[in-house]
């Protein structure tokens, strides 16, 4: 069995995946015709081949489990497999978001508890688990901005300030939330351009919002001076909050002035990312925010858990509570490690991106030559003069059996190839990979045609996009 | 450094590693942060070990009442529907629920592929034109529905029915308003000015009921407005499927489509809708193409609507969504296929019809709508259903979502194919005794 064919075609008439029960009530008559389909046309499998089919398929496809996965801004570490075993317990998944709250104080009370240690890891008053990703968290962090003003009468901040080396979700989130969208440079260092931000920063902005370390994965040595003037100026500063690995157990974001941050549970606090989701992406909101938080929290009244909505809720962002599955693993993975063991987390990742930063520069150009936090940004620009594009290192890596970094992001730095290595890789982890870039270097120079040719020994070679693109095929469709 | 199962580097590790970079202590590698700011303390409980934590995590889930335990009859959302273990086997493959999105479709053509199966296999159910890979839950997508209709009619008013679920109203309206449209609630059927950009209907309603929706999409195409439709996708094993009705768009939540309850997290937002809207379509979506060899293979497509090509111009800020879940209900409606989905469509109807017309025998209670109806019914109880819920509880029910601030004395009661003629008959009995 394999993956060559789809379900649909292998698909015959009379198989079937599982069993069912018989109906054990007497029927009903069905509903009128109009009301009914004439037909159903889902495969016809049998579990058998379906095992096969999706195991073939789980062999292509490369994870954390499967190697270094060095994407930048994502943060692959390892997931714990217990933590997984937690999320499963019957008591956790198999629980009815509408149960009398009395039949679920034990899942209120483990997002209670989670809505404060978040609270306190970020140095932050309160938080809210309801958004399901980051970028939903970054959408409610800019309705949080939004109310806020209103609340205040200021009716005239329309306008979200954003750096030029933001992430996609930044812009994207500040238009779905009605806001205009100015964009702060940064400086010669990777820092945020102090003149650009005080020309920027006037009446009509209602947040500066600045990932933190940048997506350069470098501290801004003057965050206090830029929160003090988007504060003096009556915005607020918000933090996409995707790179906390850097610092976590080490610094707050409340004390860097930040007003509220946004998390992502699935990269910092280790749960797996599903190849594209689950996620969860709670924010952490300052005193003068609270009130405006989503519906609903998770509040402790006489040793009692309960549900309330905040009483300027901006509403409803979910259907329900949030990824409750996720928020899980991210407990454990908190209980598990303790204040002592988050600190000793991003100490290792700091370390674990130095180290690649000093041992591939002699190789790869460093545009920002200091001190990296939890990721570095290399330009493949003088690969780039040799004819070999950032691209090509990375078709390249996939012949090592390693994952490439982030590649072409972000967009102020030519050819960008972005490393995460996270705390969770061994040094002979990183070595292997370093040996890997090296040859890479080695090659542009001497045997181009490899790159351009890359990969060599992966399940498909590369793919036509374009091809993709132009003649649309999303779906699995009878030929006639 | 103490060991720890995550942090495979030895202190000699770390020390050459210290020396290659030239700092003397891993605290120099803090140095851009402020001083003042570098030392935070945090309280935080002590750490515990994996047999310890798991001992204490166990009974803390212990304090949750498992549907595996009561007898449920609870929908209103979120749905217990039959999972066969092979759904759990496949999505628990790690190279599959370790990756993350497919940027080097080189090496995530397991993903590529399922999702492309998830695309074909909800076009299949839906009887839509094209599927995305999917969004958040059913109400982000119904949301995100509203404001692709608005940006398809140039037209900045939605109208929700009143019958659509209250919660899909609720985060339907915090995204409208966040993008400084509006949006109006409107009985089913009633008249709309040419201003409006779509219509959002949900079929079966949040009362159960089955609404009759190719007379309302004829009335919403001829303002030149879209027909949202949020629908059942387990009902559609026997329901007309929102294709087959002229829906514009069609939104789903995925949960019941081989996801556990899970607290109502993760769920899965379907989001499909005709071809002539894929440009304006949010989130990602997967197509087939051939590597430089000819072999077919799957990569990420369309990928200038997206955020991270697109920035402020895409049509959604979503990026990381519920790729899993998509993985999960593909494998759901394959294990079920044709038959299997038919078959769980008319257990629930018929059980949940059985149901119906045992309480309605009852002195005190009747059914609130005289319509045809699937899994979900309304009934007029003769006290307060909190009440009864109470009474159910104690005796290892689970009862209906008490709409007693909607309906007097309402109860919606949800009746799958997990309920058991003897779960139900015990229903009736305590439902008698009141």
């Amino acid at each position: 069995m394999s993956h060559r064919y789809l379900l649909s075609e292998i698909s015959q008439p009379g198989k079937m995946g599982c069993t069912l029960p018989a109906l054990d009530v007497p029927p009903t008559e069905l509903p009128p015709e109009e009301l009914l389909r004439s037909e159903l046309k889902l495969p016809e499998v049998s579990e058998v081949e379906l095992m096969r089919y999706f195991t073939a398929l789980s062999k292509l496809n490369y994870g954390v489990d499967t190697g270094f996965y060095p994407l930048g801004s994502c943060t692959m570490k390892y997931n714990p497999k217990w933590h997984e075993d937690i999320a499963k317990l019957p008591g956790f998944a198999s629980i009815h978001p509408l149960q009398p709250e009395e039949s679920i104080q034990g899942a209120l009370q483990l997002m209670f508890e989670l809505q404060e240690y978040l609270a306190e890891i970020t140095g932050m008053n309160a938080t809210s688990l309801v958004p399901i990703a980051g970028a939903h968290g970054e959408f409610t962090g800019l309705l949080l901005v939004k109310a806020y003003h209103q609340d205040r009468g200021d009716k005239a901040r329309k306008k979200i300030l954003l750096t030029d080396s933001s992430h996609g979700t930044n812009p994207a989130s500040a238009v779905m939330c009605g806001f205009e969208i100015s964009v702060v440079a940064s400086d010669s260092e990777g820092n945020v351009d102090m003149k650009s931000l005080e020309s920027a920063m006037n009446e009509e902005v209602a947040a500066l919002t600045l990932t933190m370390p940048t997506t350069l994965g470098l501290f801004d040595p003057k965050i206090l001076e830029i929160s003090q003037l988007v504060h003096e100026r009556g915005g607020l500063l918000g933090a996409d909050g995707a790179n906390l690995n850097a610092f976590l157990g080490r610094v707050k974001f409340g004390d860097l002035g930040y007003d509220y941050v946004q998390l992502n549970l699935h990269k910092t606090f280790s749960a797996p990312h599903g190849g594209g989701g689950p996620g969860s992406g709670p924010v952490c909101v300052k005193e003068g925010l609270v009130d405006f938080l989503p519906s609903p929290l998770v509040i402790k009244n006489d040793g009692r858990y309960k549900f309330v909505s905040p009483t300027k809720s901006i509403g409803r962002i979910a259907n329900f509570y949030g990824n409750f599955g996720v928020i899980c693993k991210a407990y454990a993975y908190i209980r598990s490690l303790g204040a002592a063991g988050l600190k000793e987390v991003s100490e290792n990742a700091v370390l674990n991106a130095n180290y690649l930063k000093e041992k591939l520069k002699p190789y790869y150009y460093l545009p920002y030559d200091r001190t990296c936090m939890h990721e570095v940004v290399f330009s493949g620009r003088r690969q780039k003069a040799k004819g070999v594009r950032t691209v090509d290192i990375a078709k390249r890596l996939l012949d090592y059996g390693l994952h490439p970094p982030t590649v072409y992001f972000p967009l102020i730095v030519d050819e960008a190839m972005m490393i995460e290595p996270t705390e969770t890789e061994s040094k002979q982890t990183l070595d292997a990979f370093i040996e890997a870039m090296k040859e890479i270097a080695r090659d542009v120079e001497e045997n181009p045609e490899i790159l351009h040719t890359a990969p060599h020994n992966t399940p498909v070679r590369r793919l036509d996009d374009v091809r993709a693109a132009r003649n649309p095929d999303l779906r699995w469709q009878m030929r006639d | 450094m103490m060991p720890s199962p995550y942090l495979p580097n030895t202190d000699a590790d770390r020390r050459i590693m210290l020396r290659e970079i030239g700092v003397g202590s891993i605290e120099e590698l803090f140095q851009d942060i402020p001083e003042k700011l570098r030392h935070a303390q945090f309280k935080l409980p002590p750490p515990l070990s994996e047999l310890e934590l798991k001992k204490e995590l166990g009974q803390l889930a212990n304090r949750n009442v498992s549907l595996d335990n009561y007898s449920c009859f609870l929908g209103g959302g979120s749905y217990r529907h039959f999972i066969p273990s092979m759904v759990e086997h496949v999505i628990g493959r790690s190279e599959l629920y370790t990756a993350y999105t497919p940027y080097q479709a080189e090496v995530s053509q397991g993903t590529l592929q399922g999702t492309y199966e998830y695309q074909s296999l909800v076009c299949q159910l839906t009887g839509m034109e094209v599927s995305n890979a999917g969004m958040y839950d059913g109400s982000t997508a119904a949301a995100e529905a509203a404001i692709m209709a608005c940006m398809i009619t140039k037209r900045g008013k939605v109208a929700v029915s009143t019958t659509v679920n209250p919660t899909y109203r609720e985060v339907i309206s915090t995204y409208v308003k966040a993008r400084n449209f509006s949006m109006e609630t409107v009985e089913l059927g009633s008249s709309l000015s040419s201003d409006f950009a779509c219509l959002v209907a949900q079929q079966p309603n949040f009362f159960g009921c089955l609404e009759e929706m190719e007379a309302h999409v004829q009335k919403i195409h001829d303002i030149g407005a879209s027909f949202i439709a949020i629908v059942d996708p387990i009902s559609l094993g026997m329901l007309k499927p929102p294709g087959h009705y002229g829906a514009d768009i069609a939104v789903a939540d995925g949960q019941a489509l081989g996801n556990r309850a899970s607290f109502g997290g993760p769920g899965l937002g379907v989001f499909t809708c005709r071809r002539e809207y894929l440009r304006q379509m949010p989130g990602r979506i997967v197509g087939k193409t051939v590597d430089v060899e000819g072999k077919p293979g799957y990569v990420m497509t369309m990928v200038t609507r997206e955020q991270h090509i697109r920035r402020e111009r895409a049509t959604s800020n979503i990026c990381t969504s519920e790729a899993l879940m998509a993985l999960a209900a593909a494998v759901y409606l394959a294990s079920l296929g044709k038959s299997g989905l038919r078959q769980v469509a008319e257990l629930c109807y018929h059980k949940a019809h059985y149901a119906a017309e045992q309480i309605a025998g009852l002195k005190g209670y009747s059914l609130v709508f005289s319509k045809p109806f699937f899994k979900e019914f309304a009934i007029r109880c003769p006290r307060a259903p909190s009440e009864i819920n109470r009474a159910l509880f104690k005796q290892g029910i689970i009862g209906g979502l008490d709409m007693s601030h909607i309906i007097e004395n309402g109860m919606l009661l949800c009746v799958t194919e997990m309920n058991t003629k003897q779960e139900i008959d015990k229903l009736v009995e305590i439902l008698g005794a009141y």
